[in-house]
């Protein structure tokens, strides 16, 4: 079992805000973990689900649907330090814009996020700033450099989510076994980038047909897969829980499918652009450096291997690796243009045009993944419908396409790989830690 | 070829577009075989040579080429990356766009540079070789250099040996060859060789330097010491010249020889080859002037639909 009680020291905090007061009419509510499923009105009093819908504010809910908000363990808010490319209110209004009522960010920023005391600021920060109520991973080791722990004690008492050095995985098997030990001293779940950089070398790119077609140094699948094979190991040994990000390989998809047979207490993520985009973006798009992320697009065999895996639950949650980078710094030849791609506020349609529409996955489910299952294994509360809970929900045109780029972005970053293609699922209004934080007309 | 006519790879053309250049180039070779090895063809037109990675050959006869066409040419040799300079391929292309070139020339260090080049020009862009990417125009002399010296491509088996996986020229080579119906062999170093090559370009990929013995031509690849890095991708050069270098006891008598240039004497091939006169390594040399005016002429003037055919050839007034 891998989802953990809730961990009342994470820290989720959010800016001051007017609590919502709105009657959903006739809507479908949907919470498949509270066995929720009808036509009904939807009442929020003073930021809470339930109470006395007299003299509120309706909204027609007409053809709409509510879901508990989505619940996004990987983004990159790149505050301190990259605050051109994103910061933590415009990065969190980005994730209202998705539906998304809380959010996790990761610790490569500049400086990384690794001690108490920065860990302190930002969570002061998003006090004052953020959209919905947004948590911090600090960095396992300090500077991300592998070598020594950061204080993961005092981190967790500073209100920590979990623990990563997304970006720069610990390369020491031992340094890892240390901050496994330490779990159980802490708690902090560790969500570890899978990637043997030697291996990956001076790879930009998947590994396979294309780059073996236009000569771009490939990124191998088994870079992942080794490292995800050694971390499940230890894991195993120290009877540690460990999340691994980003899921892009079917090496990958074997070696946890492999762990938790052998009761590993490992979960996993897959983003939506490598539930829908392969390698061959790369090699088709004339501007091919907005398919540049790590880990890479990835074969259609490789693509789909992870559509399996997380119907069948090898793979428990999405979450968007939300990577801001200014337009500047991705016009450049594509080995010399950053990693990464925004997807905050395209998630959620991607995933139900993708896998709801595709046929592969109920929509219950998908909920189940993006927004259930992401809080119960990161410990975090958990949103729900039922009568009583701070209102964190996402009210959502199913039937409503977008084309991906129309609108501008809340983030300030526009890096999306989906940009052009048309998705099913607009966000209509998100009310997150019980405020209105986002609201889209027809 | 793309729309504007550029030159960005082997991959953008038909047979019918090579066959066409490799045609203008033979016409531009009846001109060197005149006292005055010039023509008006492009006078009034501007070149723009931008060469952003070490080059000799390349540079000097696509600057050769452009000026026995009479076009004003500009030559500007920088270091790599747009980090050193500070300023972005991007930037330093609109920059000399003021200048309202009709073709860059441009030689970068990443693959993709002049594709991206492209997307901000209103001029032709010819790849004058993009990292790993493509080098068009040296697959297309080696074509020229073939037609004249052996024969029809169609039906021939061309063996590529070497370091296939840091190679340009390999890259546009496989295209071009297969392109105009010859069967490639790659030979080589399992570590030097793409993964799924096969499937990407079509060539057969062999371990084995004995199977070169089935070719009509052996084509050997530079060993690219300076795009190795770390790694070890062959144990030692001494082991490597062992197992992979092309000489005169590993051919068969009619077997002819290509080499990209610069060549490494003793490592991929041995001196006693580079030196022998029956190799198409000099030739090779030789018709790169020529293939690169059919491939300026080509760009500049739109020439998929033949515009002035009378004047291509015609001696400078």
């Amino acid at each position: 079992m891998s989802a953990v009680a809730p961990n009342p020291r994470v820290r989720l905090p959010q800016r001051p805000g007017a609590p919502a007061n709105v009657v959903i009419e006739g809507a479908r509510v949907l919470d498949p973990a509270a066995g929720i499923d009808r036509l009904c009105d939807l009442v929020v009093r003073d930021g809470v689900i339930g109470g006395d819908p007299s003299g509120l504010p309706r909204l027609d809910g007409a053809g709409l649907t509510v879901i508990p908000g989505i619940v996004d363990v990987h983004v990159h808010l790149r505050t301190p330090g990259k605050e051109h490319a994103e910061d933590i209110a415009s990065g969190t209004a980005s994730a209202a814009a998705g539906g998304v009522v809380t959010v996790l960010a990761m610790p490569n920023t500049q400086p990384p996020t690794d001690s108490p005391s920065i860990l302190g600021s930002l969570l002061e920060r998003a006090g004052r700033e953020a959209v919905v109520p947004t948590g911090f991973i600090p960095a396992i080791t300090v500077g991300q450099a592998g070598e020594s722990l950061t204080e993961h004690g005092d981190l967790a008492d500073a209100g920590a989510a979990a623990l990563s050095d997304d970006g720069v995985p610990v390369a020491s098997a031992l340094v890892m076994r240390r901050a496994l030990q330490y779990q159980k001293a802490t708690g902090l779940l560790f969500t570890l980038h899978e990637e043997d950089m030697g291996l990956s070398g001076a790879g930009v790119m998947h590994e396979g047909v294309v780059s073996a077609r236009i000569g771009l140094a490939g990124i191998p699948g088994v870079s992942e897969a080794v490292q995800v094979a050694r971390d499940c190991a230890l894991a195993g040994y120290e009877d540690a829980r460990i999340h691994i990000c980003h899921v892009s390989a079917r090496e990958t998809v074997d070696e946890i499918r492999s762990a938790k047979q052998r009761g590993v207490r490992v979960t996993a993520e897959v983003t939506p652009h490598h539930l829908l985009l392969t390698e061959d973006a790369v090699g088709d798009d004339p501007d091919p450096a907005k398919f540049k992320m790590n880990p890479p697009l990835r074969s259609d065999a490789d693509r789909q291997a992870l559509v399996d895996a997380l119907v069948d639950g090898t793979i428990d949650i999405i979450a968007t690796d939300h990577a801001p980078h200014p337009a500047d710094e991705k016009d450049n030849p594509f080995a010399e243009a950053p990693f990464g791609v925004i997807g905050l506020e395209t998630a959620f349609a991607a995933c139900h045009t993708a896998l709801v529409r595709g046929g592969r996955m109920p929509l219950d489910e998908l909920v189940l993944r993006m927004s259930t299952r992401p809080a119960e294994i990161f410990g975090l509360p958990v949103p729900t419908l039922a009568d009583g809970a701070v209102a964190n929900l996402a009210v959502i045109d199913l039937d409503a396409v977008d084309r991906v780029g129309e609108r501008p972005y809340a983030s300030k970053s526009v890096n999306a790989a989906f940009v052009g293609m048309e998705l099913a699922g607009r966000v209509r209004m998100t009310l997150a830690g019980g405020q209105d934080v986002y609201r889209r007309a027809a | 070829m793309s729309g504007r006519g550029s030159l960005l790879g082997i991959a953008d053309l038909a047979s019918d577009d090579v066959g066409r250049i490799l045609d203008t180039a033979g016409r531009f070779g009846e001109v060197m075989d005149r006292d005055i090895k010039k023509v008006p063809t492009l006078r009034g037109r501007t070149v723009v040579n931008l060469f952003l990675e070490p080059s000799t050959r390349t540079s000097t006869s696509f600057e050769l080429a452009a000026k026995r066409l009479s076009a004003d040419v500009l030559s500007i040799k920088g270091t790599g990356t747009s980090m050193d300079k500070g300023e972005t391929l991007k930037d330093t292309i609109l920059t000399l766009e003021a200048y309202d070139p009709d073709v860059f020339v441009i030689r970068h260090p990443q693959v993709g540079a002049c594709r991206l080049a492209d997307r901000y020009t209103q001029a032709s862009v010819v790849n004058a070789g993009d990292g790993t990417g493509e080098h068009p125009s040296q697959a297309l002399l080696d074509l020229y250099t073939l037609q004249r010296e052996v024969g029809p491509i169609a039906g021939l088996h061309v063996a590529i040996v070497g370091d296939v996986l840091h190679s340009r020229v390999a890259r546009s080579g496989i295209r071009a060859f297969t392109l105009m119906g010859a069967r490639v062999t790659v030979v080589a170093p399992p570590t030097l060789v793409p993964r799924h090559l096969a499937e990407a370009l079509g060539a057969e990929v062999s371990a084995d330097i004995r199977d070169i013995a089935d070719a009509d031509v052996v084509y050997v690849l530079r060993m690219q010491l300076e795009r190795m890095g770390a790694g070890g991708f062959v144990p030692s050069l001494d082991e490597y010249a062992r197992m992979y270098q092309v000489n005169h006891a590993r051919l068969r008598p009619g077997q002819r020889v290509m080499h990209a240039g610069p060549v490494n004497r003793g490592v991929e091939i041995s001196g006693a080859l580079v030196d022998d006169p029956e190799t198409l390594i000099e030739a090779q040399a030789t018709n790169g002037v020529v293939v690169r005016m059919a491939v300026l002429y080509d760009v500049a003037t739109g020439a998929a639909g033949g515009s002035g055919e009378g004047d291509l050839v015609r001696e400078a007034a």
